[in-house]
């Protein structure tokens, strides 16, 4: 039978292993959420670079100065730039029909951003802009062919251009294939300052897609330490009954 | 199958330990349950303060806010409206006001923080109806001793214009006055008495 | 007398409480025999129950309305109070049902559980499954994110391929001609009704099974050796001794569940799929779609069957036929033995290829299809209607062992 489960297998696999990921590689993202300093200066980073077109329309004002560990006062001067009520939702003033004619298409909503594209992913998107003349905003991105937001954190990262290598394909053909990127215009910030401005913004994402995650590990924890009780417990009393089974 | 040589003793301790442990379980998980029943933080927002400016309000006037989803009543009375108040005392149910359906700082003749302007929650105390608003003095329907108040259109109940319900009515006892407090002169906000004088 | 006595004599003579709870209790006598694999039927009741509950306090928040739906989650997750562990208690609980049935259903194919005289059980069984997965398609329209609205688009789709009435078919399904609020709306009805039609049903199934008594692993009918009261010699009262004895396993299962809940919640996009938190958009399909895992099996047998003659019915059938499989199982089996363990070689390898292939086919039905892997999909579809239909011919020839009178330790 083992024989017949390892012929099995033997057969199975290349056609499973042919299952490997193309594309540009993704860098891990610094994630976490215990890190309040990291969060606070995401939120401001994301207040100031994205809420002016993106929403976060799941998420209230009140529930992140809560979760942050922020100030009604913080917020108000350094988040609410578009509400006036704390209890709000973070929304935009744009008009979707404005958003379709300025980019083409409506920016996404970004509350679930993390949890629909995953943190590495949104970490690399962010610092992957590269020039591109052949774009209507002149810029291109490495992991969103064709991306159609403009490059809003030039200024901080400087410019970079796409480093291509030639590949030869299963089929004999070369082809370029963009293998990484090069600073050419220097930012305001440093390449190192800059990854962890970003990395503090997805750490902020990470944070928004799901409030709650640190306080369910941690309920988590209290409850599995119940049940391990309560297994104990009635493992015992099984084992006692079935003293009488023979 | 056998029950002989059991430890009778050893079989209850644990029967009960696990049955005690599996009810504290239950509770547990069943509280959940319970408190998503709560008002939301939706439903809390919604029931946050809510400021109203009575600049425009003429004497005689009332205008009406929402606050937690019940009309707020904003009146500004006259100089004879206040005056007429301690007449009707001898036919209200409390006159003093004793029962607490105002904060403290409203426990006076007139219910309210300044006289002149009246803020009370506009639902019925008898089974919730929003009564009118009837300013005209004697009119042929209420009755001659009336100097103007609210009438409840469900069963009836009469209110005078501090919201103090009169004898006689379905209603038992006054109507509620909310927390509130002033910004400026004219500015009150409603559900939040924190920090004023 | 007692009060209590006396109450309950008051309580009989009106309602069978005391004869209820002896037959299916406390005397209902259970082979002594069972191993782990005899937890996964109340497992499955539990789990019911929780899809039950957590479904309608879910309903309570929750808007069928195609401009609503998808906000309507988030208002669970966020802001109802407590909201983000029954939505996880729910979409961790749909995943759950499907783990403990499938093994519950594994159970009866190793121990012939199928067999006479538990064929009708085991139908009833089958038609549970089959309401599950309805439950569960109809349900995961619900949350209204883009796998939502393209796999209920997909299958939907599938009605179209009936011949004649196909196209008129999978319009009158969606009431629209597109996956739209209608479509919502009516598949919200269905998933908050057919779960109480679950229940009756497992109802059905519990009374079939206390008729014919519980089967065991070495697939031995307990009823044939009574002692002098009738009482099976290998029996043992249902109550106390496996009502502690599901007290562990519940507590066992509880303790991974909650890990999940707690640790895992979305299984790494197995239990909530990553394109799924974002909004249905029915202009833009999501690059790659699958249904969720559960379904994967049969998504991937329905992708390994070309279309022939121009219409795609036959991978539809093909489909449908590998669940259908299982309502012939109980005549298809002619081995003199029920059990695995006095089974011969033939059936241990069928059992092994078929478990595999199963489990294959559903990792492929989570990939993008390749020729190789729809090749692999054929071939792995043909291993596990071999199972079945080669079933008459390899149980009859295979080399059995000796059942013994009296069940095993």
């Amino acid at each position: 039978m083992k024989k017949i489960i390892i012929a099995v297998m033997l057969a199975v696999l290349p056609a499973l292993a042919t299952a490997a990921e193309e594309g540009f590689h993704l860098d891990k993202a610094p994630v976490n959420l215990h890190d309040k300093a990291s969060l606070q200066r995401g939120a401001r980073m994301f207040a100031n670079y994205c809420l002016s077109c993106h929403s976060a329309k799941y998420e209230r004002y009140s529930r992140m100065a809560k979760d942050l560990g922020m100030t009604d006062a913080e917020v108000k001067a350094n988040i609410m730039f578009a509400s006036t009520k704390l209890t709000d939702h973070m929304t935009v003033a744009m008009r979707t029909a404005d958003a379709k004619l300025w980019f083409g298409n409506p920016p996404p909503d970004l509350t679930l951003i993390a949890r629909s594209r995953g943190a590495d992913y949104l970490y690399t998107y962010l610092r992957s802009f590269y020039l591109d003349s052949s774009r209507p905003s002149g810029v291109n991105n490495a992991v969103f062919k064709s991306v159609a937001m403009p490059d809003v954190l030039w200024k901080l990262q400087g410019m970079q251009e796409p480093v291509f290598t030639i590949e030869t394909d299963a089929d004999g053909n070369k082809h370029p294939v963009l293998t990484g990127l090069k600073l050419v215009t220097k930012g305001t910030m440093t390449p190192a300052q800059y990854d962890k401005a970003v990395g503090d913004l997805v750490n902020f994402l990470v944070y928004m897609g799901e409030p709650i995650r640190l306080e369910r590990q941690a309920l988590g924890v209290k409850v599995l330490i119940f049940l391990a009780v309560f297994f104990v417990l009635a493992y015992l009393l099984k084992k006692e009954y079935w003293k009488d089974v023979h | 199958m056998s029950t002989e040589g059991v430890d009778k003793g050893r079989r209850r301790f644990l029967t009960a330990a696990t049955s005690v442990v599996g009810g504290v379980g239950t509770v547990y998980v069943l509280t959940p349950f319970v408190l998503s029943m709560e008002p939301s933080a939706r439903a809390q927002a919604a029931g946050a303060p809510v400021e109203a400016d009575v600049s425009k309000l003429e004497p005689g006037q009332m205008m009406t806010v929402a606050w937690r989803g019940k009309p707020v009543w904003l009146v500004r009375r006259t100089k004879k409206n206040l005056a007429d108040l301690p007449s009707n005392d001898h036919l209200l149910v409390d006159p003093k006001s004793t029962v607490p359906q105002q904060p403290p700082y409203c426990k006076n003749e007139y219910r309210s923080r300044k006289p002149e302007y009246l803020v009370l929650v506009g639902i019925c105390t008898h089974l919730g109806c929003v009564p009118g608003y009837r300013p005209d003095v004697a009119p042929a329907d209420i009755g001659a001793y009336w100097k103007g108040g609210f009438l409840c259109p469900c069963h009836g109940s009469r209110f005078d214009l501090a919201g103090r319900v009169f004898q006689g009515s379905p209603a038992p006892i006054n109507l509620e006055v909310p927390p509130y407090k002033y910004l400026s002169d004219t500015r009150i906000t409603i559900g939040d008495d924190k920090g004023a004088a | 007398m007692s009060t209590n006595n006396k109450f309950m004599a008051w309580i009989d003579e009106r309602f069978p409480a005391t004869k209820t709870w002896e037959e299916h209790l406390a005397k209902y006598y259970a082979p002594k025999n069972f191993n782990f694999w005899y937890f996964f039927g109340s497992l499955a009741m539990l789990v019911l129950v929780n899809q039950i509950l957590t479904g309608i306090w879910l309903a309570m928040n929750y808007k069928p309305d195609a401009t609503l739906a998808f906000a309507s989650v988030q208002y669970i997750m966020r802001d109802v109070q407590w909201g983000w562990l029954i939505r996880y208690m729910h979409s961790v609980g749909a995943s759950a049902f499907f783990i403990v049935v499938y093994l519950h259903m594994f159970r009866g194919l190793m121990y012939g559980s199928y067999r006479k005289p538990r064929e009708l059980l085991w139908i009833i069984g089958v038609i549970i499954y089959l309401a599950m997965m309805a439950t569960a398609f109809f349900g995961y329209l619900l949350p209204w994110g883009q796998m939502s609205y393209w796999g209920a688009q997909v299958i939907v789709n599938l009605f179209s391929a009936v011949p004649f009435v196909g196209e008129h078919l999978s319009v009158w399904v969606r009431g629209d001609y597109v996956i739209s609020d209608v479509t919502l709306n009516r598949f919200f009805a269905f998933h908050f009704a057919l779960p109480f039609i679950l229940a009756a049903l497992v109802f059905v199934h519990i009374v079939a099974l206390h008729k014919v008594g519980s089967n065991n692993p070495d697939g031995i009918e307990i009823k044939k050796n009574k002692d002098a009261n009738g009482i099976p010699l290998d029996g043992i009262p249902f109550h106390p001794y496996y009502t502690v004895k599901d007290i562990v396993g519940v507590v066992g299962f509880l303790i991974i569940f909650a890990a999940v809940i707690f640790f895992a919640p979305g299984m790494g996009g197995f239990f909530l799929e990553h394109p799924n938190f974002d909004p249905a958009n029915p202009l833009k399909t999501p690059p790659h779609i699958a249904p969720v895992w559960y379904f994967t099996p049969f998504y991937a047998i329905l992708r390994a069957i070309p279309p022939m003659f121009t219409s795609k019915f036959p991978g539809v059938l093909v489909m449908f036929g590998s669940i259908a499989m299982f309502f012939i199982l109980p005549w298809l089996d002619r081995s003199p033995v029920k059990s695995i363990r006095y089974k011969g070689p033939l059936f241990k390898i069928a059992i092994a290829i078929f478990t595999i292939s199963f489990i294959i086919l559903g990792y492929l039905g989570t990939q993008e299809p390749s020729v190789g892997r729809t090749w692999l999909a054929r071939i792995l579809t043909i291993l596990y209607y071999a199972f079945f239909l080669l079933m008459p011919w390899y149980s009859k020839i295979d080399k059995t062992k000796p059942v013994p009178e009296r069940v095993t330790e």
